[in-house]
């Protein structure tokens, strides 16, 4: 009935056959939000394929002057073209949700590591601190270390990261928990796998698979996050093209100029949902393939 | 801020875990304990968050860094505080002080922290009061009215509550002053007088709350239409409406009363920004100015009372979910 | 009770349905036709997938959205329920027609107190006042047999015990006593001594004048209690006719497979003596407890031992919390016992306080000792092909890589699968195909024995009767040992040289199969006896006849 060569022979015709099928056009709520990202990253590496202006070149006689042709976002106190500066804006927002997320991934995986694959008093030592930290609000957790590491994007991206560590460290733990426990460590277990073969083949791949959408929905996240450190004054400081930053100059305006704080804003509003959206299909595909 | 579906998850699960304790006597006895540690390891957590960082806390006593005190000043200041012993010996005396229920001065305000604090407690409890019960109404409502309904309906619902979630609280907040306040001339632009100051702060605070909740609660209800007591209540001849209301509803509640503690927790932290932007009176505006300050006792007294507030609504939600799902009550008792 | 007047029957012809939407949209149910006539009962039996549960559903409205039923005829009594609205329907729901799921546990609300869920079915027909309900009730609880009604009411499924809270669910269907009740899957996931008791009140109810519609997929349900049985296969009747007769004189091949398939039907077929006898996994004195959560001690395994010789099989039989399972996890070395020994290959195994050994001790000698779960699914890594679960278990065997290939090709042969198998995941394959990519695994490093913790429970019959087949040939080919775990007396006859009967953590009767069957001593094992389908009128007949 078989030899090693159909063996062979049916291997790579079903991976081919089932990756065509799982590459399968992703619906529209997938691919407008993928499009808008991939709009933002090009405009943050390169924010001169959208637009000529300069971000940061003032022209006091054009204050204040409402969205029409010639700024398509309109102008602000300075005569500074909003849409310019929303442009210019990404690659600081972007550097801020991807480095943030970084930060809080190593040290929630390290946490989550330490906790979930200790022993059992270790488990409940990191739960516990964990628990204890997630009683601090994200906020207030990144406030309290943003405020004195200083104004500027490092310190900002610090602050944003350590404020979400306790909520995602706590997901990670559990991630870590239950794939330890799953029916297929303990198959592996009754087949005489040593528990560092398990631990690297079963738990960590399993319990990090689910961390592509954390990642990706947090991205979004965390820009708003420094965005509201950057409006409460502690991120990048005036005049720099960082979208927080011009939602806070711009409050002061609120009353006379609606566009300068709305643009800004609704461009936080947009690459969030898209990060929101895309992490949502990625999760789908996933637990599509996982019971 | 809103949106964080990702924690949410772990939120759920680490909140259902806390739910295993013995007899009732016991379980108020050992939460009131882990309460107490947690306050203890809290207050921690911010004191040497405040002192791990760079700053110099004798000018935030005396008037941050603009102020130019005389060395004298300096002196007496650094021997008024302790300032000048080790982070460890500072770190004793603040706790036992702590222990005996001082919270100490507020170096910036020159008054009892005890004192800031009662007098801004107020306003903040009402708007976080108000912005949840807010929310679980809108949530309810748009779940409730567009889940497995019609496809079109059931895509607004869902479409509306993923943007909302997705509304940054500052943002929200200045576009609905732009509109309604600026604009429209419906309710003050700010302060905290009357129940119509309240209306905008609550709803930057609440949308992408409900959002949020209803994305959790649309998803658990989808889960409870599905299970077979459904269809045998439908088989017994309960029409749709009874089966919803009177069935599936209440397990759909169940993980978003899960998530309101943490709810709750980030609320305070966002009231930060909307009691900024509203120049309203409140924790979160005193927060902001003691952190800034680096008016280590006052923020030490926030975090606290963050913390607490946190722990009571734990709690609180504890006691909900079990008055909606027996079960577990069983279970211990 | 109305017993004056007469009671209307369910008439159905050529019934069919389609399901789904765009391309998944297909035909589930076509022709089928059959009459339900009050006190008699009519059974629709069939496997997974043979649209048994469509077609009653369809009888009550309930066939899902998008679902398009047509049929000849389609008649309660005088009414064309063909042309019911939904609100039509809902009167006539639980009123005219009642229906009972399967698995009280979620098919009454496990939030509400059973008082309510019965009082519910009589408020939502606008039957009585609030306190005439409650004393309605309160008789319907006492008329399906529940002791303690005013008790009973109170609590919720999750309070009661699996035969009660089936029969609180029966009540709820009997509110308004519907001279139509359709049941689906009365008893499964239900103990066997359990599922007696409700068969037992089915019959009661089918005798006040009841018309029952029993959906089942177990041949030994129906033939006690079904007066004539519709065999349906991929939504069409295979064959129907009196109970006795289709059971006894199966015309269609699909009748005869099911009736071949059902396990115990054939006593275990007579073999060979095996070459060696040595004792290859030997248990003594196991003793394990648990704190439960109320913090009460609960001896879960209490003085259970045994002895297996190569190339035969213990079968240990037991219903839920017997502790079955918890001694199979013992012998697997993965839970250490309290007290008592297992040895394993000659070798210590497991034990307790001095004799414990050591799990790095175990893992050489592990991958000759394999195991077959009840739901495979959960014991493959969900990221793996059938090829890399297949290959991480002969790497625990110590076979070099480069003879994967081949030996991935032998082991799928052994197990009767295609060798495309190879490159599917677990998800992508049948619950058979699954389990037989489970018993690869487990011989993949040529096991002395094999620990089945319920292999073919979640299996249809037909697959559980092809699945025991291939352990059968298995180890007349490689001379493998089982410790056979199973609920199901009737599988245990079939596989097992020596049975082992399991009640409250303890051995309370053991022996050679055919004679502690044949001769049951203990109470529980002759309740066991006595429900286990062989024993059935009709099937022990046929069964024997049969050729193998």
């Amino acid at each position: 009935m078989t030899s090693p060569m159909t063996l062979s022979d049916a291997l790579p015709g079903r991976a081919i056959a089932s990756h065509i099928r799982i590459g399968r056009l992703p619906p529209a709520s997938a691919v407008i939000p993928c499009l808008f990202l991939v709009l933002l990253i090009l405009a943050a590496i390169e924010p001169r394929l959208f637009t000529a202006a300069n971000p940061l070149a003032i022209a006091p006689r054009e204050a204040f002057q409402p969205p029409g042709p010639a700024h398509l976002f309109g102008t602000d106190q300075s005569g500074r073209d909003i849409f310019t500066r929303v442009i210019y804006g990404a690659r600081q927002s972007l550097l801020l949700g991807v480095g943030a997320v970084a930060v809080s991934m190593t040290l929630a995986i390290a946490l989550g590591l330490i906790g979930g694959l200790g022993g059992r008093i270790t488990q409940r030592a990191v739960g516990w601190t964990l628990d204890v930290l997630f009683s601090f609000p994200t906020l207030i957790l990144a406030l309290l270390f943003a405020s004195h590491l200083g104004n500027g994007i490092g310190p900002l991206i610090i602050a944003t990261g350590i404020g979400n560590v306790p909520g995602y460290a706590r997901m990670v733990l559990g991630q870590v928990v239950s794939a330890r426990h799953a029916g297929y460590v303990e198959a592996a277990r009754a087949l005489g796998h040593s528990p560092a073969r398990i631990i690297r083949r079963h738990i960590l791949p399993n319990a990090m698979r689910p961390l592509i959408v954390t990642v990706t929905m947090g991205i979004g996240q965390a820009i708003v996050w420094s965005s509201a450190l950057s409006f409460l004054g502690l991120g990048a400081k005036p005049p720099a093209a960082e979208w927080g930053t011009m939602l806070s100059m711009g409050r002061d305006f609120v009353q006379r100029a609606w566009w300068v704080t709305f643009f800004p804003g609704l461009f936080i509003v947009l690459t969030t949902l898209s990060t929101t959206m895309v992490g949502r299909y990625l999760q789908r595909r996933l637990e599509g393939r996982l019971p | 801020m809103s949106s964080v579906t990702v924690s949410a998850a772990g939120t759920a699960a680490g909140l259902l875990s806390r739910r295993r304790i013995g007899s009732a006597g016991r379980r108020v006895l050992s939460r009131v304990l882990a309460a107490v540690l947690v306050l203890f390891a809290s207050a921690t957590v911010t004191f040497f968050a405040l002192h791990l960082t760079p700053g110099d806390p004798v000018r935030a006593v005396l008037g941050g860094p603009t102020a130019n005190p005389s060395p004298a000043t300096i002196a007496a200041t650094i021997a008024e505080f302790g300032l000048d012993q080790p982070l460890h010996v500072q770190y004793g005396l603040y706790m036992s002080r702590l222990a005996s229920g001082n919270l100490g001065m507020s170096f910036s305000q020159r008054q009892p922290v005890v004192d800031v604090i009662a007098a801004q407690v107020g306003p903040t409890l009402q708007l976080m009061a108000s912005s949840i019960v807010v929310a679980w109404l809108l949530a309810l409502a748009s779940v409730m009215a567009t889940t497995r309904r019609h496809p079109l309906l059931q895509g607004l619902g869902s479409a509306l509550e993923t943007i909302s979630a997705a509304l940054p609280q500052f943002w929200l907040a200045l576009v609905l002053l732009a509109i309604f306040a600026f604009g429209l001339r419906w309710f003050p632009p700010q302060g905290n007088q009357g129940a119509l100051s309240l209306v905008l702060p609550t709803l930057a605070l609440a949308l992408p709350l409900a959002g949020f909740l209803a994305q959790v609660t649309r998803e658990s209800l989808e889960l409870a239409l599905d299970q077979p007591f459904i269809l045998s209540a439908r088989t017994r001849g309960l029409s749709d409406g009874a089966v919803r209301w009177r069935h599936a509803l209440r397990h759909a509640v169940l993980p978003g009363i899960s998530l309101s503690a943490w709810a709750v927790g980030s609320l305070i932290g966002n009231a930060v920004l909307v009691e900024v932007i509203f120049s309203r009176q409140g924790l979160g505006r005193v927060l902001y100015q003691a952190v800034t300050r680096q008016d280590m006792p006052l923020t030490i007294g926030v975090t606290l009372l963050v913390t607490l507030v946190y722990i009571l609504a734990s709690a609180a939600a504890d006691l909900i979910f079990v008055l909606v799902d027996p079960r577990l009550k069983a279970q211990h008792l | 009770m109305t017993e004056a007047t007469v009671r209307p029957a369910l008439v159905v012809e050529g019934l069919a349905v389609t399901l789904g939407r765009g391309v998944h949209r297909r035909r589930v149910v076509s022709d089928v036709s059959f009459t339900v006539a009050p006190g008699k009962a009519v059974a629709l039996v069939g496997e997974s997938g043979s649209g048994k549960s469509v077609t009653a559903r369809s009888l009550v409205g309930l066939a899902g959205d998008g679902a398009d039923v047509t049929a000849r005829a389609l008649r309660y009594g005088n009414i064309d329920l063909s042309a019911l609205d939904e609100r039509a329907w809902r009167r006539l729901r639980g009123k005219d027609i009642g229906f009972v799921l399967q698995d009280a546990l979620v098919s009454l609300d496990p939030l509400r107190v059973v008082g309510d869920e019965i009082a519910e079915a009589l408020a939502a027909h606008g039957w009585g006042t609030a306190a005439s309900r409650k004393r309605r009730v309160l008789e319907l609880l006492d008329s399906v047999g529940i002791p303690e009604p005013e008790l009973r009411a109170r609590q919720r499924p999750d309070q009661l015990s699996g035969g009660l809270r089936q029969r609180a669910l029966i009540a709820t269907a009997l509110a308004l006593d519907p001279p139509i009740l359709i049941a689906d899957e009365p008893t499964t996931a239900l103990d066997t001594t359990v599922q007696a008791q409700i068969l037992a009140l089915l019959e009661t109810i089918k005798q006040r004048g009841t018309g029952l519609l029993i959906i089942s997929h177990d041949l030994a349900v129906v033939s006690r209690i079904a007066d004539e049985v519709v065999v349906l296969n991929h939504g069409e009747a295979m064959e129907q006719g009196p109970t006795a007769e289709v059971l006894s004189r199966p015309r269609h091949a699909y009748t005869r497979l099911l009736i071949n398939s059902v396990p115990g039907a054939r006593p275990r077929k007579p073999r060979a003596a095996p070459a060696t006898t040595e004792t290859v996994l030997e248990a003594d004195g196991l003793v394990k407890s648990y704190v439960g959560p109320d913090g009460v001690d609960r001896v879960a395994v209490d003085d259970v031992g045994f002895a297996l010789k190569a190339g035969r099989t213990i079968g240990i039989v037991g219903e839920s919390g017997s502790g079955k399972s918890t001694t199979a996890r013992i012998a697997l070395g993965l839970l250490d016992p309290d007290h008592g020994a297992v040895r394993f290959d000659g070798a210590p195994w497991a034990g307790s306080g001095e004799a414990r050994v050591r799990e790095r001790d175990r893992r050489r000698q592990r991958p000759h000792l394999g195991v077959v779960y009840q739901d495979p699914l959960s014991s493959f890594d969900p990221r793996w092909t059938v090829a890399e679960i297949l290959g991480d278990a002969l790497d625990a065997g110590g076979v070099p890589a480069a003879e994967h290939a081949t030996r991935i090709g032998e082991l799928l042969e052994r197990v009767r699968l295609p060798v495309e198998t190879a490159g599917r995941r677990p998800l992508q394959l049948s619950g058979g195909q699954r389990q037989r990519i489970a018993i690869a695994r487990s011989l993949a490093a040529s096991p002395k024995v094999i620990v089945c913790d319920e292999p073919v429970s979640a299996l249809d019959v037909s697959v559980q009767a092809q699945v025991l087949e291939l352990l059968d040939e298995l180890q007349r080919e490689t001379g493998v040992a089982y410790l056979f775990i199973s609920h199901d007396l009737g599988v245990i006859r079939q596989v097992s040289d020596e049975v082992l009967v399991m009640f409250g953590g303890r051995v309370v009767e053991r022996g050679p199969t055919e004679e502690v069957l044949g001769n049951p001593q203990h109470l529980f094992t002759q309740k066991l006896v006595a429900a286990i389908p062989a024993h059935v009128a009709g099937l022990d007949a046929v069964g024997a006849s049969l050729p193998g």
